[in-house]
């Protein structure tokens, strides 16, 4: 029985890395950086809980969060493609302009600076209780889905094969008509709105919106995506694994064996060792970060 | 070839910024021929080829292909009229497959999903028309560069090219692989295809063109039937002089200090990138006032070999000996110092960076000795590259423009420069015309003799076996990691030297 909820709860806590991990890998691969990530699940997570709040219903929250990631997602394309701004410092600013904008209309819709009332969720209660009561919720099995969809739409469809292209070489795709700069819009735009997914899902299964709710989990998905080699089924792995870590670190917490910031490491740690060269050579998309030439 | 007119270009003119590329070039070619388009470095070739595949606008003239007026087409209005260009850095992305690679953006689709089989299918084909042979499941960055070539051309095919443009094919290929590339190209056009030819060998040009067009300075200066034109005519409206294209016999003077080994390899192991032992246990000595020629077919651990003397790839074991001096655990700067001179074989890579003007670059790793106080002595950097871009004839003679902005003879000559206008008693120079004109060839060439008999050590590594014949006094022939013979010059020729080349002989060299 303590497996089972072992294995629950890093489902739970894995769901999100999974979305935003789908994002990061789907936009590195076409060779836009990532830095983003925290920022659209914080204007996912903000933008579900406004659509629940005014209707009542999560599903339109789902939707309301998409549309909050493909704003973000658009903001991150246009600086980065169009204006050819450094990806990183885009990255930084888009983060940063998320934990802004989100405290604003935070304060505006709600009169609060630390988070929004109960809005309509999935799941009855907000965590514990019935280990099984999760699986109610539909992000849960989308999440499960989004790294083998993604897997088979980067390495089965076309547009995969030029997102591939794209990454590695720009040069020579646009040599052979593959319109560059559109594939990769598609693929930083659609990156927003899956790693917005993820932000919904945290906030729909907390029923609320707090402030800077994220708390750092868009970083630990960038660290999946690396982690994963830009695979999506490797990242997704990644992404389990550092749940299970977390899952861990609450349950040692409990029995206090060793300090839990160790444990809390061990994404961090895991990240650093993998693009240290030690688990196999890590190569970033020869592209990434190079939208100038 | 018949009388029809597949390309017309007229009175083309292309300017970038203060460099005027093409002056009223024009340039027709014949359907069904293969035309060489000849001409220094810098000459305007590569951009009046750039122009007619609708790579870059151009400024004022007409393009006409097959009768029709395209000027101001772009490249897939070119790929659409079967216009094609192959260029000199291929494009290609490594990590996709060679099938992957022909069929981007045009890939066979089934019910929603890249249709892998057939667009394999289809480049097997493709493969087995052409007589161009290269495995569709591979991975480009598996492939040797002559594959590479192959896809390139195969991908123009893919998209029914007619008309073919090559941009120096041959710069990057070993001699078995260019006689390849020539079956290929007569193939092509005894199926009726058009091809152009960027070249600024002659040899490739009498071997496989049937009219010639130079170029000098962006303009046109000569059109010429291959038949009744010879190599010396052609190098002269190339350059606009005589140019003395016979191999010299001029031995060293006399006088100078042999004997006495300024460079000195003993049983030299180096590990390779895919290999254990790229160089293979080797021993040689070069003397003061020699050139010692390694010739041999590129990627049998020249590359290695060289990288280990100039310090840049680490020594499995043996000893290097300089002037006397253990060097082989020692940095490429205290051997610099030492008096090892080196100029690498690829330029892009090793010789230069890019985006540094030509006066930083004449400096890279001399930049202590233009320092005053730890500050750079921009007088002094200045004075240097004045001095070498006229000794060196470096153009255009700017010294604030980025390498990136020069030719590519032009970028060798600022590598040439460097190394050679310092102190040094051992010259290793790696492929040192590599991607060079004629004119820049004959003045390395000159520069090389002159420093053996000022009595400088030379190692030359070169894979033009002509190259390595006409400038050395010894010649030793390597061969998967070995040297597996040494000649005098007297006793070698490119049919002696042959076989030991492509590993049919073999004898130990002590």
């Amino acid at each position: 029985m303590t497996a089972l909820l072992f294995l629950a709860q890093t489902v739970r806590i894995a769901i999100p890395y999974l979305f935003a991990a789908a994002g990061g890998a789907i936009a590195e691969r076409a060779g836009v950086i990532s830095l983003t990530l925290e920022g659209f699940m914080l204007g996912g997570a903000f933008g579900a809980v406004l659509g629940a709040h005014y209707t009542g219903s999560p599903w339109v929250g789902i939707i309301t969060g998409i549309a909050a990631g493909l704003l973000l997602g658009s903001i991150h394309a246009v600086s980065s493609i169009r204006f050819k701004a450094d990806q990183v410092v885009v990255g930084v600013a888009i983060n940063l302009f998320a934990v802004g904008i989100t405290r604003f209309f935070l304060q505006l819709a709600f009169e609060s600076s630390s988070n929004s009332p109960r809005v309509a969720g999935f799941g009855s209660e907000t965590s514990g209780g019935n280990a099984a009561a999760f699986l109610d919720n539909p992000l849960v099995w989308l999440g499960l889905a989004v790294m083998p969809v993604l897997a088979y739409v980067i390495n089965k469809t076309r547009f995969g094969l030029r997102v591939r292209a794209v990454g590695e070489h720009p040069q020579a795709a646009a040599s052979v008509g593959v319109p560059v700069n559109r594939v990769r819009y598609i693929a930083v735009i659609a990156s927003g709105a899956l790693a917005a997914l993820g932000g919904v899902y945290l906030a729909l299964d907390q029923h609320q919106f707090t402030d800077s709710m994220t708390a750092g989990r868009g970083f630990i998905a960038l660290a999946a995506v690396i982690f994963g080699r830009w695979d999506p089924v490797r990242a997704g792995i990644a992404c389990l694994l550092f749940a299970a870590a977390e899952t861990l670190q609450i349950q040692l917490q409990a029995a206090q064996i060793i300090p839990s910031q160790f444990v809390a490491m061990i994404p961090y740690v895991l990240t650093i060792v993998a693009v240290a060269g030690v688990v196999g050579r890590s190569t970033p998309p020869t592209a990434l970060g190079k939208t100038s030439e | 070839m018949s009388d029809t007119i597949a390309l017309r270009l007229t009175a083309i003119d292309k300017r970038f910024g203060p460099v005027h590329a093409n002056r009223g070039a024009s340039l027709v070619v014949h359907a069904g021929e293969i035309h060489a388009l000849v001409g220094e470095n810098g000459a305007g070739k590569s951009t009046l080829m750039k122009i007619l595949s609708g790579m870059m606008p151009v400024d004022s003239g007409t393009i006409e292909v097959g009768g029709r007026d395209v000027t101001g087409w772009t490249t897939a209005d070119a790929i659409a009229a079967g216009v094609g260009m192959v260029h000199q850095h291929f494009m290609l992305v490594p990590t996709l497959t060679v099938a992957e690679n022909v069929v981007l953006g045009r890939e066979p689709v089934t019910g929603g999903r890249f249709d892998r089989a057939r667009a394999e299918h289809d480049v097997k084909m493709l493969c087995e028309q052409s007589g161009l042979d290269v495995p569709p499941d591979r991975l480009v960055a598996d492939l040797s560069v002559g594959e590479a070539q192959r896809v390139e051309i195969l991908k123009l095919l893919y998209r029914g090219a007619r008309t073919l443009l090559l941009d120096e094919p041959t710069a990057v290929l070993s001699p078995p692989e260019v006689a390849e590339l020539w079956k290929v190209l007569r193939r092509l056009r005894d199926g009726g295809a058009t091809v152009v030819l960027i070249t600024h060998k002659l040899d490739e040009v009498m071997a496989v063109s049937e009219n010639i067009t130079v170029m000098r300075a962006g303009e046109t200066v000569a059109t010429m039937a291959t038949r009744e034109t010879s190599p010396e005519k052609i190098a002269k409206a190339m350059v606009g002089r005589d140019v003395d294209l016979a191999v010299r016999n001029d031995r060293p003077p006399a006088t100078a200090a042999h004997g006495t080994a300024a460079l000195e390899v003993r049983h030299l192991v180096v590990r390779g990138a895919r290999i254990e032992k790229a160089v293979h246990d080797v021993s040689f000595s070069v003397a003061a006032g020699e050139i010692l020629g390694i010739a041999g077919v590129e990627g049998n651990g020249q590359t290695e070999l060289l990288e280990a003397i100039a310090g840049i790839r680490n020594v499995t074991s043996g000893t290097i000996v300089l002037g006397g001096q253990d060097i082989t655990r020692r940095s490429v700067h205290t051997r610099g110092e030492a008096g090892l001179s080196h100029i690498p074989e690829d330029r892009h890579r090793r010789g230069l960076i890019l985006d540094y003007s030509v006066a930083e670059n004449l400096i890279l790793g001399q930049q202590h000795r233009y320092t005053t106080s730890g500050l750079l002595d921009r007088d002094a950097i200045e004075q240097h590259a004045r001095h070498c871009t006229i000794e060196y004839d470096i153009r255009p003679a700017d010294p604030s423009l980025p390498a990136r902005a020069l030719s590519g003879g032009n970028q060798q000559k600022i590598v040439i420069a460097r190394e050679m206008s310092r102190a040094f008693t051992v010259l290793l120079a790696a492929q040192p015309t590599r991607g060079v004109d004629v004119g820049a060839i004959e003045f390395i060439h000159a520069e090389l003799r002159k420093a053996r008999n000022n009595g400088k050590a030379v190692l030359l590594v070169s894979a033009e076996l002509k190259e390595v014949l006409t400038l050395s006094d010894r010649i030793a022939v390597m061969y998967g990691g070995r040297l597996v013979a040494m000649f005098s010059r007297s006793e070698a020729s490119e049919e002696v030297i042959g076989p030991f080349m492509t590993g049919a002989k073999r004898e130990r060299v002590a």
